[in-house]
């Protein structure tokens, strides 16, 4: 390496016959200037520097809420702080990793990397034609210096050493009575290949998210989805994504299946998912099934369908004041705790002659405690429904889409109990209430289960990961790799030839290897046998 | 044999790895004790307290000095040694029936992380110390040892149990695998460069005339130890680089459909390969060679320490197995 280092470093920063001071800025207008600053930005302590500044700036992402991975803690964090946020949000504080100054920071660093290796690269192809150079002057100034006498003659000295250098594989020259040997080429080939690889790797990324969607949606079994952006629950496109890019397919959930530890400390954990789907990849193509787990994604044309979660959807019927069926069906419930309480709303806008509205928990295994009723296992043992109830004028039809999640309450009326309380109630599958003043009932028919399903398609991926595969491959050519040169020299005094051998480590502080002790005791036992 | 019995095997065999680890450090902190007066330079006969006040020489009972000193201390070394082996074999067998116990690998929570991370450290020390002479860092390591050990027997214990089903995946037993053994060799690298630092500080002491403890004396000289420092966290930087960003992103991709979030074990684990990327870059910088790039490998073991112990009780995420 340190010849590279020293040819990049001491490479004239300007013609014009100045010295190659580079610390100082040189007074040479816009283009020396310019010239200096290249040649700071692809320095080994700017890329020091930058790495350093790539640690710290990527923790304040771990430690504030970010909005790709958890948008409502971000909205809390909002409410509870809202000075200091307006203050993160100002530095992009809530989503580091997309933020300009995060961005710049690692855009400097590959600029930085790109600068210093181009040169590296053009320096090494040269160095790989080069042959291994002549034994400098005094070679008893080099590290593992032996010197000794021997009866053999000087072209039989010069052969047996480079027979043995030959059998270590290192390059051999052969100079006027004396070898120059060199191995190891490849550290610095795998360096630049380390190098190279991790700009593969930032393509491939930024591959992915320029061309790649993510979406989520929540499907009820016995349901189906196809495949197309209005059917998303949430969607990610990535910049340059078109709603072409989606491939044609249709699926429908027809089971799932969860199960749980049922005793010990971690009772209630999940043990497996299980979720039995059929899909079409294009309308015309056959139909086919696939037990979709998690950690086992189905895959359809590069897009994968993952399963992400699930929950409890209760079948409930709505009847209005008339007598007429307003609702009836699954409403999907989001899960609150690790035992499933689950919080959902049902709506019957159409009720007649008022609108009713419920809101509440649904509990797969429900107790009464003194907090009321809760849910106490995740599986549907003992489910139960308990809801409040609301009434209020048919609304108006405003087109404005309404969250099936929530009921908006500002034109409703509680129902109370007739003594003043909230009017709350609790049921079984099967059971039924009536609301107060005739105004309707609802009975909790059964429940049905549901899952979020993620659908998602990151085309860079495989560039990525082939690029770091690749980048470990060149690490561990750059790490193990030991380079180091061997001399040998000899010359006749007094009728007696006089051999010296010395090396040169040319990697990070290994020392040299046992290939001088092995020449010398070569040529020794040669002395003893003549 | 059964699933409870294995589980009160392991529960038998890691305290008592642990207890050996204790007695090791014991043996090795012996070793060191026995050459921590400093002796003067000049009048090498005369031995000096830790307060200073001078110890007559021969003052031992059985009256002789340096030759038997020194074999005593390296007595205790040898000890120290064996019983960090005697320790690890139970401690293996412990790590290894917990997993045949819960019927997958064993470190589907912290206590288990803890028992398994620690048994990488001791294995990439005893596979060190079959190549050279390391035994210099036995107090340490036995110490790093006995108190991780210790605190997951005390304070993270938890039964035997299945994992979560995000956590069945052979992807999984690559990732962490990797990320142990690299994390064992962090840990040894980060030991031996804290030691280079104390020991080139004594050495630049000296060479302004101040002496050097027969302890410190005893151990390799700096560049020796930073040698040493270097081999283990080339070793453990591509194992590392392959377990956090190869096997790790692929098993985020199967069990949670996408490769990388910034979760924070994610985004902490990139921290520390970042940190020990600017340590090789800074072996290879004028002016950051040596005593600097020994505090970049201490900081990339306190960043690799944080990801480890600080994420999972602190910082909420979906890498949620510490089972507290
Ligand atoms: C994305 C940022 C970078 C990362 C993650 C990175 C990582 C690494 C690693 C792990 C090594 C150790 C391998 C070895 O010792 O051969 C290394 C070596 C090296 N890097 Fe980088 N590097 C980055 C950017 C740069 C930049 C911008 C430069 C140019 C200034 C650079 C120049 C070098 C050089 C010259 C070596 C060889 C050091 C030696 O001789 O030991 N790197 N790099």
């Amino acid at each position: 390496m340190s010849e590279v280092k020293e040819h990049v470093e001491t490479e004239p920063v300007m013609s014009g016959g100045k010295p190659p001071e580079r610390p100082e800025p040189p007074a040479l207008g816009l283009v020396g200037w310019l010239r200096w600053s290249w040649r700071q930005l692809t320095s080994m302590k700017t890329a020091l520097v930058l790495l350093f500044l790539l640690a710290l700036g990527a923790v304040p992402g771990s430690l504030i809420p970010q909005i790709p991975v958890d948008p409502i803690k971000v909205s809390d964090f909002y409410e509870a702080n809202p000075s200091l946020a307006s203050w993160y949000d100002k530095f992009g504080l809530f989503d580091v990793y997309k933020s300009v100054w995060f961005s710049a920071i690692y855009l400097l660093l590959f600029i930085s990397l790109i600068g210093c290796v181009v040169p590296r690269l053009q320096v090494y192809l040269k160095a790989l034609r080069a042959r291994p150079p002549k034994p400098p002057r005094n070679l008893n100034r080099l590290p593992g210096h032996q010197r000794f006498e021997t009866d053999a003659s000087e072209a039989d000295v010069l052969a047996a050493a480079h027979q043995e250098l030959r059998k270590r594989r290192f390059r051999v020259e052969t100079y006027d009575g004396a070898i120059g040997a060199e191995r190891g080429y490849l550290r610095e080939a795998g360096n630049l290949v380390f190098h190279f690889s991790l700009i593969l790797t930032l393509v491939g990324v930024a591959w992915g998210s320029l061309f790649g969607y993510r979406g989520t949606v929540l499907v009820v079994v016995g349901n189906g989805f196809s495949n197309a952006v209005a059917q998303y629950d949430d969607f990610t496109p990535g910049r340059s994504f078109t709603p072409d890019d989606l491939p044609p397919f249709t699926l429908t959930v027809n089971s799932f299946k969860a199960t749980f530890e049922t005793q010990g400390p971690q009772r209630g954990a999940a043990r497996s998912f299980d979720a039995g789907i059929t899909y079409q990849e294009t309308p015309e193509s056959p139909e086919k099934s696939y037990d979709l787990q998690v950690n086992h994604p189905l895959s359809i044309d590069g897009t994968k369908v993952h399963l992400l979660g699930h929950g409890y959807a209760p079948k409930v019927t709505v009847r209005d004041g008339k007598g007429d069926i307003a609702f009836s069906g699954p409403s999907p419930f989001l899960p609150q705790d690790a035992n499933f309480s689950s919080f959902g709303v049902v709506k019957a806008p159409d009720a007649r002659p008022a609108q009713l509205g419920f809101e509440g928990f649904f509990l797969p295994t429900a107790v009464i405690d003194q907090r009321g009723p809760v849910s106490v296992f995740p599986d549907a043992v003992n489910p139960a429904l308990v809801l409040t109830a609301y009434y209020g004028r048919p609304a108006d039809e405003t087109g404005k889409p309404q969250s099936v999640y929530q009921l908006d309450k500002t034109k409703l009326t509680q129902f109370d109990d007739g003594k003043g309380d909230k009017l709350r109630f609790q049921l079984a599958p099967g059971q039924s209430i009536d609301l107060p003043d005739g105004r309707g009932s609802l009975t909790f028919d059964s429940y049905d289960q549901w899952v979020k399903l993620q659908i998602s398609h990151t085309p860079g991926l495989n560039l990525a990961l082939a690029g770091i595969l690749l980048a470990i491959l060149g690490l561990m050519g750059s790490l193990f790799v030991h380079p180091r040169r061997t001399w040998v020299r000899v010359r006749t005094e007094d009728g007696r030839t006089v051999v010296e051998v010395a090396g040169l480590d040319r990697g990070p502080e290994r020392g040299l290897g046992d290939e001088l002790d092995a020449i010398s005791n070569i040529l020794n036992r040669k002395r003893e046998q003549a | 044999m059964n699933s409870a019995t294995l589980a009160s095997l392991s529960n038998l065999l890691v305290p008592t790895a642990t207890v050996i680890y204790t007695l090791a450090l014991l043996a090795h902190t012996v070793e060191w004790s026995s050459g921590l007066r400093v002796r003067k330079p000049a009048e090498q006969k005369v031995l000096v307290g830790a307060d200073g006040a001078e110890i007559p020489a021969g003052a031992d009972a059985d009256g002789t000095d340096e030759p038997d000193r020194s074999s005593r201390w390296q007595q205790a070394s040898r000890i120290g040694v064996l019983l960090t082996v005697l320790a690890f074999v139970m401690h293996a067998g412990g790590v290894l029936t917990r997993g045949l116990a819960a019927g997958r690998v064993p470190w589907g929570n912290m206590y288990e992380f803890a028992i398994t991370a620690s048994l990488a450290v001791a294995a990439v020390y005893l596979f060190l110390l079959t190549r050279q002479r390391l035994e210099w860092l036995g107090l340490l390591v036995t110490f790093v040892l006995a108190a991780t050990l210790g605190i997951a027997v005390l304070a993270l214990y938890v039964p035997a149990a299945d994992l979560l089903p995000a956590l069945h995946s052979y992807w999984l037993v690559i990732h962490v695998s990797a990320a142990a053994v690299a994390g064992g060799g962090f840990t040894v690298g980060g030991l031996a460069s804290i030691l280079y630092l104390i020991k080139s500080r004594a050495e630049a002491r000296e060479a302004d005339g101040k002496p050097m403890s027969a302890a410190l004396r005893r151990v390799p000289s700096s560049a020796g130890m930073d040698a040493v420092a270097y081999k283990v966290h080339a070793f453990a930087f591509p194992l590392w680089t392959f377990g956090v960003l190869v096997a790790g992103p692929i098993w985020a991709y199967y069990a949670w459909g996408r490769a990388w979030g910034w979760d924070p074990k994610e985004v902490w684990s990139l921290v520390t390969w970042v940190v020990y990327a600017a340590y090789l870059h800074a072996r290879a910088t004028a002016g950051w060679r040596g005593r600097r790039a020994a505090w970049v490998a201490i900081a990339g073991w306190v960043v690799f320490l944080f990801n480890f112990i600080g994420v999972n009780l602190l910082l909420s995420g979906i890498h949620a197995y510490s089972g507290l």
